[in-house]
């Protein structure tokens, strides 16, 4: 096992991927894929697991039942559990598991070890083994594009940022939110608050409250449900948006637009690569170009010039014209992050310390 | 200044579940009976009513409904403590995991719905009235959560009926020997509890979150009963504690929202500070009542007769 960061990821997941160039394909093929899926939930969560089961039932659709059967085990805690349900899906004879969340990963490289033939796939991973890959996708750039409707639509210029924890993942989307804004309208203002939780709708509504009251009309969430979206649609304000799901029918006034998973066409490549004999253990993260992150359908009251402007900041980050990261970026404290030219590479989140651009309070 | 309205507004609806179902835990205490199995009809109570409200929109009939469903639960644990005389913690502990996955299981064609919310049943001027709202501006439900308060309290310490409860749960032979029905009379306090926590769980969608969702209560059954110890079995005081600690969740998330002068302590201090303040109360109470508790002298303890 080794540890590496974004940045190394790349690297090696393009060393990897040539391998087979090199030296002949490492695996041999197989005429029927087993393909088991580990969901931390249930699939009807309307948000991650929802996403990882659709995922996988487009695979299906994509490749056919004749060439791959699945099997889906739900509600798997992250912890020694699961480290049987990995063995025992791999002593089945599974040629591929995903398990589908972070906290599966210990577990997964300890039982991968042990079935060199079995390939696993670690969904937002940080470490590769020889058997197993890592995936994930860049939702900060859907962040991006909300963060301009953001700009655009409150009257406030208070943003609001519902966090789980301060972990690279949930700050970087945190800071595309606000960057985008502040494109739109310099002053904007994105008030980051974490929940300590992933889970925990009551403390989520009422940290939604507690922000509504200090003048947030824009709330973001980065937890796993919808309870802030329906304090924005009680309260009435400008709106929020869906996370992980569409969740329009939560908050039908205050839904403004979400950004979706898409999982299929990973899951599509990577059992396609076992069949045809070529998976390695790579690294990928794709983002709004692959299709891996969506936007879903705008709330018809967005007026047309604001929908230009997000479309054109998508369109913008699908051909490169844009990254989410561009400087000039200060930080709080007025420190350089980036000068005007130059990017942040979205890799080097992975291994730096938690910072937030000017204008943000946290 | 802008914020004392706002502030009491989300506290008081975030305490009222809390108080329900301690309410209920300290009736049951009360009669010696320690059911740590609030968590668990709490969740009872929350997947059954927006099961209910989701198939016949009817709020009465859910609200009901989520006190049957998890005064049934309650019974479940009362037949195996009472009439088995099996270990009152362990049962509990059990209720809880049983309430867990009971509602995870029968909540799941009905999870991520949108349900109704329960609203201020005075009219808009009043309900949403900059200041008079802070009166006016609650749900049905927190109106009878404090009438309960008042309720419990004369039960317990001006009605007939409530003597005998608390004889029963601070010397259950001396009750039977002048026959009273200890086992009896505890099945209905267990009931009453189940009842009540099941009102608190139906707190979560009619009132705090619209929704059901796997694990909705996210633990606060835990601080309901930490509050029954806080409040030393009494009414008023449980009032007072719900409240306090309705206010320091409160202030968690304004302050966090601020970004000004609360910003003293870093959010993970915020969040552990209800349970500190339980802590501190909790050594305040034992300090100043130096050496005797007010717990129910048979708390914990089986009744098994002899004659």
């Amino acid at each position: 096992m080794q540890t590496i960061n974004r940045r190394t990821a790349l690297k090696i997941g393009g060393a990897a991927a040539a391998l087979p160039l090199l030296g002949g394909p490492a695996f041999a093929q197989v005429d029927k894929v087993r393909a088991a899926f580990v969901l931390i939930g249930t699939p009807d969560d309307n948000g991650w697991n929802h996403g990882h089961d659709r995922g996988r039932q487009e695979m299906l659709a994509a490749l056919g039942e004749d060439k791959v059967e699945t099997t889906l085990v739900t509600n798997v805690a992250e912890g020694p559990d699961s480290e049987r349900v990995f063995r025992e899906l791999a002593q089945q004879g599974h040629h591929i598991i995903f398990a589908t969340s972070f906290g599966f990963g210990d577990y997964v490289l300890r039982v991968a070890p042990q079935f060199p033939d079995t390939k696993f796939e670690w969904a937002t991973g940080y470490a590769t083994a020889p058997n197993v890959a890592i995936y994930n996708a860049k939702f900060h750039e859907g962040r991006a594009v909300i963060g301009t409707i953001a700009g655009h639509m409150s009257q406030s210029g208070i943003g609001a940022y519902i966090g789980s924890f301060p972990i690279p993942e949930v700050f970087m989307g945190a800071n595309a939110f606000h960057l985008a804004a502040r494109k739109v309208n310099p002053d904007f203002i994105t008030k980051v608050v974490y929940v300590d939780s992933w889970f925990d709708p009551a403390k989520e509504a009422d940290q939604a409250r507690a922000l509504i009251d200090q003048g947030v009309d824009v709330i973001t969430q980065h937890t796993d449900g919808p309870a802030a979206l329906q304090v924005a649609e009680e309260r009435g304000i400008v709106g929020g948006f869906g996370q992980g799901a569409d969740m329009s029918a939560f908050a039908p006034n205050a839904h403004l637009t979400s950004i979706i998973d898409i999982w299929g066409p990973y899951y599509t490549k990577a059992v396609k690569s076992v069949l045809d004999g070529n998976w390695t253990n790579g690294s990928s993260w794709e983002g709004l170009a692959s299709g891996e992150v969506l936007i879903g359908p705008y709330n018809p009251k967005i007026p047309a010039d604001v929908v230009a402007a997000a479309e054109a900041v998508r369109l913008g980050i699908i051909d490169g014209s844009i990254h989410p990261f561009a400087g000039p970026i200060a930080d709080t404290n007025g420190n350089v992050l980036a000068e005007a030219g130059d990017i942040i590479d979205d890799g080097e989140f992975w291994a730096s310390e938690a910072w937030y651009a000017e204008g943000m309070e946290v | 200044m802008d914020l004392v309205v706002p502030i009491i507004m989300t506290l008081i609806p975030a305490a009222t579940p809390i108080l329900l179902a301690a309410l209920g835990e300290l009736v049951a205490e009360k009669s010696g009976v320690l059911n740590l199995g609030v968590e668990g009809m709490m969740l009872t109570g929350a997947v059954v009513t927006a099961a209910v409200m989701l198939i016949t929109g009817n709020v009465w009939l859910a609200i009901l409904c989520a006190a049957l469903a998890a005064a049934t639960a309650s019974l479940i644990f009362g037949f195996l403590t009472l009439s088995l005389s099996a270990n009152q913690v362990a049962t509990g502990l059990a209720l809880t995991i049983l309430g867990t996955g009971f509602s995870s299981l029968f909540g799941q064609p009905f999870t991520g719905k949108a349900v109704p919310l329960f609203r201020s049943p005075f009219p808009p001027e009043l309900a949403t009235h900059p200041f008079w709202s802070v009166i006016f501006g609650y749900s049905p439900l927190v109106y009878f959560s404090l009438f309960m308060v008042v309720a419990v309290w004369w039960f317990l310490q001006r009605s007939r009926p409530g003597l005998v409860l608390r004889a029963v749960g601070e010397s259950d032979i001396s009750a039977h020997s002048i026959g009273y029905s200890v086992i009896g009379v505890r099945y209905m306090a267990v009931a009453f509890g189940g009842a009540m926590a099941g009102v608190a769980g139906a707190c979560y969608p009619l009132m705090l979150t619209p929704q059901w969702v796997e694990r909705l209560t996210s633990g606060r059954g835990w601080i309901a009963l930490a509050l029954v110890v806080f409040a030393a079995w009494r009414p008023f005081r449980l009032l007072a504690g719900a409240y306090l600690f309705g206010l320091v969740m409160t202030l968690e998330v304004y302050a966090k929202a601020s970004g000004g002068g609360f910003r003293i302590l870093p959010s993970e201090a915020w969040a552990a500070l209800p349970y500190l303040a339980t802590i501190l109360v909790l050594v305040l109470i034992s300090m100043r009542r130096s050496g005797s508790t007010s717990a129910p002298a048979c708390l914990g303890k089986p009744f098994v007769p002899t004659t």
